[in-house]
This record gives structure tokens, sequence and C-alpha cells, in this order.
């Protein structure tokens, strides 16, 4: 490669490739440890199972057979309330005092250095351009997915949230991945169009990232909710219900084992609810920005353009998903529904409709 | 988990919330039971159902559902041609849609329908919960309760009592420490109650009524924000012109190519200004590098003058609209506006005009339209393209291969007949309407297209007249298109630009910011600041104190257990050193 053409912006593009492979190994090494968590479940109540199994087996004889499959149904319960109450006080535990994961640590570690070569890569790659780098399409999700990654990390500090690590990983691969082949969304250093050229640019794009961050740890939250309160009435049914002296021997159905090493529903909502409000308020504030920029810019500080339409709608949806929560039948499973929807929408918001809606917000920097 | 439900101790500070609000004990709904409601029962059940937070909830994922299909369909409001266009493609499909309003989403009756809902919910909601707020505000902290241990967080320690045990020791140990509980709870922002029962010395604290004045406000502010959009855009008016370099503006209606006033505007009594476009600015990446072609710096140099006062300098830019009384002017769009002179077979002067071209491509390649009713034998019409730098293309047409002026061409079609314009029907002159009108020249008819560069003149057919491309840079005298003279030329500044100009008065846009960051305020203040009750107990017996710590969330406190242990560890030092403080004998 000749030495002038090694500009800048190749070194951000290589950066940014190197970033992708090591995120891709981490999501390896926290699926590795999802699969191993698995195994740690499978162990803890192995010895609940086979027990299980005995009581099971001799009572199919007796007409007290309900009542003793009925005991080890509840003790099932039981060891679910254990484990989701140590799992729960894990979630917020001291980074120092945590359960040592190694395969976690390694995803942990080498997302710690995927994320300086991505921003190595956005560094780069905003002096090349002499501005900020987060002006087209290509540049939003280098930004926004260094803003995840970046959100995820610093989230760690509080939270024990390395079971989400599989999600963003992934997520980030994806997307980054992505936007950075030659024939989708990346594009060559080219000057701001007049209509960019304004601090709004700097701050709206960024808190609309920021916030974009906090709804996927919100999305993955819900996700991995609706999982465990699934389990969870599935363990509770088991242990309710007139069963079967058959039935008793095979646990019932409750999901991926590694959720048995995850905080409860409850614990999880909470939390995704935490990070959605948080979010909630940074679009709030992108909304108030854009409108701003727009009354700047178009001379009308609202117009229903494709891309305000998209905003507002995602705004609604999550203030419909605040008060959910605040509703009664409505908290738990349905809300986080709704966590899902308003994340589905950000993406779709960031991906179709930059590309095939037609509207004023011209500037993915695509033809 | 730690949201409460202990309503045993709800008390009247508590905010007011509907009935099926997720902290509310499900109570059995007592209108079910009557047999016949009667119109009043009636009208207060729907009021009931219209302000609860399912309905709210509901019409919220309504109104989300709703906005939608006015990203899909194009809008009369924003992209009026999209809807033309869309009724040309689809003929079939777009009166069906129009029957559902599909092209005014945001005005339809069924958009409109949900969002007034939502909002008188809303106002149902939020009146009584503000009176109640108000009340609540001045409510003292509620009883402590007789059993601390059943709250969501409760810590107890015991406190040897040294010295003299005789009676008094205790209660005085007692009285210091919950005296020292109330003013450290004060401190820390606490609304404190003492409640003593016999020897059992207690405070109640609460704190965070913040909570429900935020959500209060956010929620009203809301309502602020709709009614500055609906009663502000009375006063709102916004009007586009065009204006061409060296000519000037005056702000009334006649100027206007479109206005549209709000209910309330007066259009005879605007703002008394005029604008002279001076001149317009705008740079081009130069081809070859990246984003060759791409404009930017755009810049329209105006003189602004009110009568009877000094002319002032301003300058439009995108993102930098001019402020003149009150009024914002914002740069549209510009383009070139060739200088055009035409004169009859007599050698007069029938025409003779600087005319906007439309741009149609990056590249600047404008459409324009010549309207000459008078001083010929028929009415004339022109229409053809300026191409500041022109290039063939394979099929021998004519392209423009830059945006700038290095090789400027005009082609004009000339056409003889009726231009429609004479018996008072509006019609755009951005068009020519060659239905009642001859083609004189370009393909199927005998005449040569006119092609023409800044500074040339050429014949018209028929012997009609002449036609010249004034060259604004030049004052030299026109030369024959085709003669050498015209060749190798530098034409910066041989055409004229205009810019489209938007001007607006926008009274709502102040209110509704200053309503959405009130709303903003409120939420952060709704969501973050922790409404929480906090008791601390003293029961003396014999030679120890105990001393119990309680604390209970109002709403979501992730932080409660903390705030707790902090306070208990706190209060616990400040009291040892107190009581260890030798008792003046
Ligand atoms: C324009 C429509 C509405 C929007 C955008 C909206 C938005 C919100 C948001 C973002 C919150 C959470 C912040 C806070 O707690 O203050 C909230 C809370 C709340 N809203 Fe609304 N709201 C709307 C209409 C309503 C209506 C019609 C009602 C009454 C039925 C209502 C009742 C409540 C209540 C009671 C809360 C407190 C929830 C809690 O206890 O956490 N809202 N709303």
């Amino acid at each position: 490669m000749p030495a002038e053409t090694f500009s800048l912006d190749t070194v951000s593009v290589l950066m940014i490739w190197t970033a992708i492979a090591i995120y891709a190994l981490a999501f390896v090494a926290y699926a590795i440890d999802l699969s191993r968590r698995s195994a740690l479940a499978v162990d803890a109540s192995g010895a609940t199972v086979r027990e299980r199994e005995l009581v099971g087996a001799g009572a199919a004889g007796y007409a007290s057979g309900t009542t003793a499959t009925g005991a080890s149904a509840s003790r099932a319960l039981d060891d679910l309330r254990t484990q989701e109450k140590a799992a729960d006080d894990a979630l917020g535990a001291r980074p120092a005092k945590r359960q040592r994961l190694v395969w976690a640590r390694i995803g942990t570690s080498l997302a710690v250095l995927g994320f300086l070569f991505h921003l190595g890569a956005t560094v780069t790659r905003g002096i090349a351009a002499e501005r900020v780098p987060w002006a087209n399409m290509y540049e939003f999700a280098m930004t926004g997915t260094l803003l995840i990654v970046a959100v995820y990390l610093v989230v760690l500090f509080k939270y024990d949230l390395r079971f989400l690590g599989t999600f963003i990983m992934g997520l980030v691969v994806v997307l980054l991945g992505a936007a950075s082949l030659p024939f989708t969304f990346y594009v060559e250093v080219v000057p701001l169009m007049d209509p960019l050229k304004s601090i709004w640019l700097v701050i709206h794009v960024f808190v609309a990232s920021l916030a974009t961050a906090l709804f996927a740890l919100a999305f993955g939250l819900s996700v991995l909710q609706l999982l465990q309160a699934r389990r969870e009435s599935r363990v509770q049914a088991a242990a309710r219900g007139p069963v079967g002296a058959g039935e008793t021997a095979t646990a019932p159905k409750t999901g991926p084992r590694f959720l048995a090493t995850l905080p409860s529903a409850d614990a999880l909502e909470s939390l995704a609810y935490r990070f959605a409000i948080i979010g909630f308020i940074f679009w709030t504030f992108t909304l108030i920005a854009g409108s701003i920029w727009a009354n700047d810019a178009w001379g009308r500080y609202w117009g229903f353009d494709t891309k305000e339409v998209w905003t507002f709608v995602i705004w609604v949806l999550y203030a419909g998903y605040i008060h959910a929560r605040a509703t009664r039948g409505w908290r738990g499973t349905r809300s986080a529904w709704l966590s899902i929807i308003g994340f589905s929408a950000v993406i779709f918001n960031f991906t179709i409709v930059n590309m095939f809606f037609k509207g004023l917000h011209a500037y993915s920097g695509l033809s | 988990m730690s949201r409460s439900r202990s309503d045993q101790v709800a008390a009247s500070g508590d905010p007011l919330r509907p009935s099926d609000h997720a902290d509310t004990a499900a109570a059995v709904d007592s209108d079910v039971q009557q047999p016949a409601l009667g119109v009043v029962g009636w009208l207060r059940w729907g009021w009931r159902q219209l302000t609860s937070m399912r309905t709210a909830l509901v019409l919220l994922l309504l109104l989300a559902i709703a906005a939608v299909p006015g990203s899909i369909v194009p809008q009369r409001s924003a992209d009026p041609n999209g809807v033309t266009q869309y009724f040309v493609d689809n003929p079939d499909l777009a009166p069906v849609l129009d029957t559902l309003q599909l092209f005014d989403v945001y005005t339809s009756a069924w958009f409109s329908a949900i969002y007034i809902l939502l909002f008188i919910s809303l106002i149902g909601c939020v009146i009584p919960r503000t009176k109640h707020h108000l009340k609540a505000l001045q409510a003292r902290p509620p009883r402590t309760p007789a059993r601390l241990t059943r709250l969501d967080v409760h810590r107890e320690s015991l406190v040897e009592l040294a010295g003299d045990p005789s009676a008094g020791s205790g209660s005085e140990a007692a009285e210091a420490s919950i005296a020292l509980a109330a003013a450290q709870l004060k401190k820390a922002g606490y609304r404190v109650e003492r409640y003593d029962q016999g020897a059992t010395l207690s405070v109640s604290a609460e704190r965070g009524y913040a909570r429900e004045t935020g959500n209060l406000v956010f929620h009203t502010a809301l309502i602020g924000v709709l009614l500055s959009v609906g009663i502000g855009g009375g006063f709102t008016y916004t009007g586009q012109t065009v204006i061409v370099e060296g000519r000037t503006f005056v702000n009334t209606m006649l100027d206007y190519t479109t206005f549209n006033p709000g209910r309330f505007v007066d259009p005879e009594a605007l703002a008394p200004f005029s604008m002279t476009l001076d001149s317009f600015d705008v740079t081009y990446q130069p081809p070859g590098a990246a984003g060759g072609g791409q404009a930017g710096d755009f810049a329209a140099n105006l003189t602004t003058q009110f009568p009877g006062e000094d002319p002032q300098e301003g300058v439009v830019r995108v993102n930098h609209p001019l402020e003149i009384a009150g009024d914002r002017v914002y740069l549209m769009g510009n383009g070139y506006a060739p200088t055009i002179v035409v004169r009859n077979a007599d050698g007069d002067v029938v025409y003779n005009e600087s005319v906007p071209f439309l741009p149609q491509d990056t590249n600047m390649v404008s459409l324009g339209v010549i309207k000459i009713p008078d001083g010929m034998p028929e009415q004339l019409g022109l229409v053809g393209f300026f191409y500041p730098t022109a290039a063939p293309l394979t099929t021998g047409a004519l392209t423009s291969s830059y945006p700038a002026l290095v090789y400027p061409t005009l082609t004009l079609d000339v056409y003889e007949g009726d231009l429609g314009i004479d018996d008072g029907t509006p019609r755009s002159v951005y068009t020519l309407d060659t239905g009642d009108m001859t083609k004189l020249t370009g393909r199927e008819t005998d005449g040569a297209s006119i092609e023409l560069r800044p500074g040339e003149w050429m014949s018209l057919p028929d012997g009609l007249g002449t036609i010249e491309f004034v060259d604004e840079s030049s004052s030299d005298a026109a030369v024959e298109a085709g003669s050498d003279a015209a060749q190798s030329q530098n034409y910066g500044g041989s055409v004229k630009r205009f810019v489209s100009l938007s001007i607006h008065r926008d009274a709502a846009a102040p209110w509704v910011l200053g309503f959405a960051i009130l709303a903003l305020l409120g939420l952060l203040s709704a969501l973050f600041v922790p409404r929480r009750r906090m008791w601390v107990k003293a029961t003396p017996s014999g030679h120890t104190l105990k001393i119990e710590y309680a604390g209970l969330a109002r709403g979501e406190d992730p932080t409660l257990r903390s705030a707790v242990d902090q306070f208990a560890q706190q209060h616990g030092d400040a009291l040892e050193t107190e009581l260890r403080r030798p008792t003046p004998a």
C-alpha cells in the first residue's frame, strides 16, 4: 500500500475491524460462560433432582403419593427462592467480591480491549474528518455501538451484569460489522453538509446514542426477565398442581439452564426499569434538542418528518412502558414486552427508517 | 424489591393515584354491585374509566401506533409533491387512503380523537392529584407504626447505659437519642414529627414530596405544550419568497409567493421592512476532491431596512436564520437567475428580466420558463434549461457536470400562442401550459433550439426578433452566438443568483420550549427523587436503650436500604459521643 493512501481514515478502518474481531471473541467467551453456568446450575440442583426421583418412584404405589411429590416440588420452589435470593444479592456485589467466573472475566477483558481499539478507530475517524465522528450512518453506527459498550462496561462497576455480555457483544458485532462493510454503510470522509454544521449535531446525536445504549441494556434485561418469569411460573405450577408420579421424575421444562444462576424476574425488571428511565430522560432531551435544531435549520421545530415521527413514537412507547409498570395488571411480563417493542423501534428507526424512508434527515451519506 | 405495599401505614401524605395504580390495593369496584347506575352513575363510571391508568396506557399505545402511518404514506403537510406523485403512481389505492385521511394523519379525525381523549384523561387525572398534593404538602408525617419490624427495612441497636442506673437515666438517654435523630433527619431534608407514647419515644420523618411535585409538573407541562401549539399556531405565519441578487423584497402580501397565516394573523399588518439581496455566497468542493461538487457555506447577504431608519446589513445562513422585528428569515434554497433580454422585430425591448431557474439536481441543471405576453405578434413562451457547466451526454443532450459557472449554457425552446394568463386564472410562473401554443424550435420543428452562453445573442425563429443572455460580469456588448469572441472566457459571476427565503413568525415556539424544559425538569425530579419514610424509635428498659430504625419506600426507591443503614450508622456514632460526654454532677 503506497504511503500516501495509508491515511488516518484507513487506520481507523483497520482498528474498527480489529475491534470487531475482538468483540467476536468476547462474545464467544461470554457464551462459554453462560453454558458453564448451566453446568453449575445442573450440579447445584442435581442432588435435589435425584432425591425427587427416589421419592417419586417410591410414592407411585402408595396412596400418599401426592403428598410426597408435593413436598418435593415445594422443595424445588424453595431451591428457586434460595438461588434467586443469592443471585439478587450477587447482582449488586462490589467487583472484588463477585463470583469467580473465569470465562466471564475473559469476556470482559476482551470487551475492554475491543473497546480500546473501537475508541481509537472512532477518534482517528474524527481527526481525519476534522469534526465529531457521528455525521453519517457509518459514523452513527460506530459511535452508537461504542457508547453501548462504554455504558455496559461502566455499569459493570456497579452491577454484575456479565450475563448480558453475550447479548451486548453479539449486538455490537452485528451492528458494527454490518455497518463497516464497504458495500453497506461505509463511506469515506466528506465535508459536512451545511445543515449539519451545528452545535446540535454534537449534542443531539450524542445524547440520542447514549439513550440508545441504555435502552439496549434495558432490552436485554427485559428479555431475560421474560425468560425468568416463565421459569418461575413453571416451577410454581409444578409445585402447586396435582402432579402425576410420572411427571415429577423429570423437572419441568423451564428454558435455558443458565437462568438458574440469574436474579429473579423481579430484580431483572427493576433493573431494566432503572436503565429505561435514564434512557427515557436522555430521549426526552434528544427530542427537545432536535426540535431546537430543526427550528434553526428548517424553520420549524416540528413538522412530522419521518425521523421526527419515529423519535416521537419511541418516546411515547417508553412513556407507555413507564406507565405500564405503574398500572395494575401490566407490571411484570406485559410491561417487559413494551420495553422490547420500544427497543425494536429504536433499531428500526436507526436502520430501516434511515435507509428507506423519505424525509428531511437525509444524512445517512448513502445514495 | 423496594416497592412496598404496606398499606397499613398509608397516610394522607401519600400521593393520590387512579384506582388501578399498581400500588393501590385491588379493591372490589363498589359500582359493580349497584344494580342501576342512573345517568349520573354512568357518567361518573365513564369518567373514572377515562381517567384510569389503564385508559391512559391504552391511549398512549394507540397514539404511538397511530403516528406510524404518517411516516410511511407521504403527508400533505410535509411533502405535498409526494402526495401528488402517490396519486399518479397508485390511482386506485390513493383515493381510498385519502378517504381514511392517511395523507393528513396528524390532523385526521382519528389521530385527533386519540390525543384529545388522552389529554382529557390527563387533565382529569392531574387536577384531583394536584389538589390532593397541595394538601399533602402541609400534612405532618404519619404516626409511627407500633411494630417497625414489619417494614421494608428495619435495623435495631442496643445501647448500654453507663453510670447511675437510677430512675430517669433511661428516659433521658431516650430523649437525647430521639432529639438527635430528629435534628439529623431534619438536616437531611426530612419533614419530622415526634410521636411519643409513654416511655417509648419516636420520631417519624418523611421526604421526597418533590417526586410527586415533579410528576405533576411533568404532566401539566405536557398540557402546556399542547395548548401552546394550539393557541400559538393561530398567531403564527409562514411565507415564502424568491429574491434575485440586487432586488428588494418588501414585507407585504404582494411580495410573497405563498403565505400561510394563522387564524388570528392580520396579513395587512405585517412588520414594514424591506430586504435587498446584495449577494449570495456558496462554495463547492473542487472536482476530484472527496465529496466533489458538494455545496456548502451558503450565505445570503442582505440589507434590511425599516421606513425612516438606516439600512442594516444581515446574513442568512443555514442553521442561522436572520431575526428581524420578531420575524425569522430562513434560507431555503438557491439557484441561478439568467438575465434575458428579448427584442421584437422592431428592436424594441419586450422582455428584460433575471429569471429564477429551479435547480433539478446537485449539479444545478435548472429549469426555467419565460413568458412574454406583450410586444410580439402573438404571446410567446420559452421553456428550457440552464447548465452552469454544460457537458454533452452520449445521447447528444446536455447535462451539467459541476454546479459552479465553468461553462454556463442556456437552452430554450420557443412556443407561440395563448399563455392562458389573460383570463385571471392564477398560473405558476415556473410552468408553461403549452396546450394552446405552437412549438417553433427544438425537436419536431424546423427551427433549431436556442443555445446561448452569457454575453451572446441569437435571432428568434420566424424573424420574431432577438434574444440575448446578458453577461452580468461585463458591460461589453453582446456578441452573436457561435462567434469566436465568446470562446475561452472566465464566466465567474456572469449569471445572477437567487435565493428562496422563508419568513416565519412563530408565537408558539418560545412557549413550547419553555414547557418542554419544564417537563424535562419535572421528569428528573419525578424519576430520581426518592420518596421515603423513616422512623426512629427509642425504648428504654433497665440498663439498655433499644433503638429501632425503619424505612419505607413510597414508590421506586432502590437506595432505601443503604439510606437506612447509613442513617443508623451516623446516628449511632453521634449518639455515642453525646452519651459519653460527662454529665455535670
Ligand atoms: C400525554 C400523555 C402522558 C404521558 C406522555 C405520560 C408520561 C408519564 C411518564 C413519563 C411518567 C413517569 C414519570 C413520573 O413518574 O412522573 C408518568 C407517570 C405517571 N402518570 Fe403519566 N403520562 C401521560 C398521561 C397520563 C394520564 C392520562 C394519567 C392518568 C390517568 C397519568 C398518570 C400517571 C401517574 C399516576 C404516574 C405515576 C406513576 C408512578 O407511580 O410511578 N399519566 N407518566
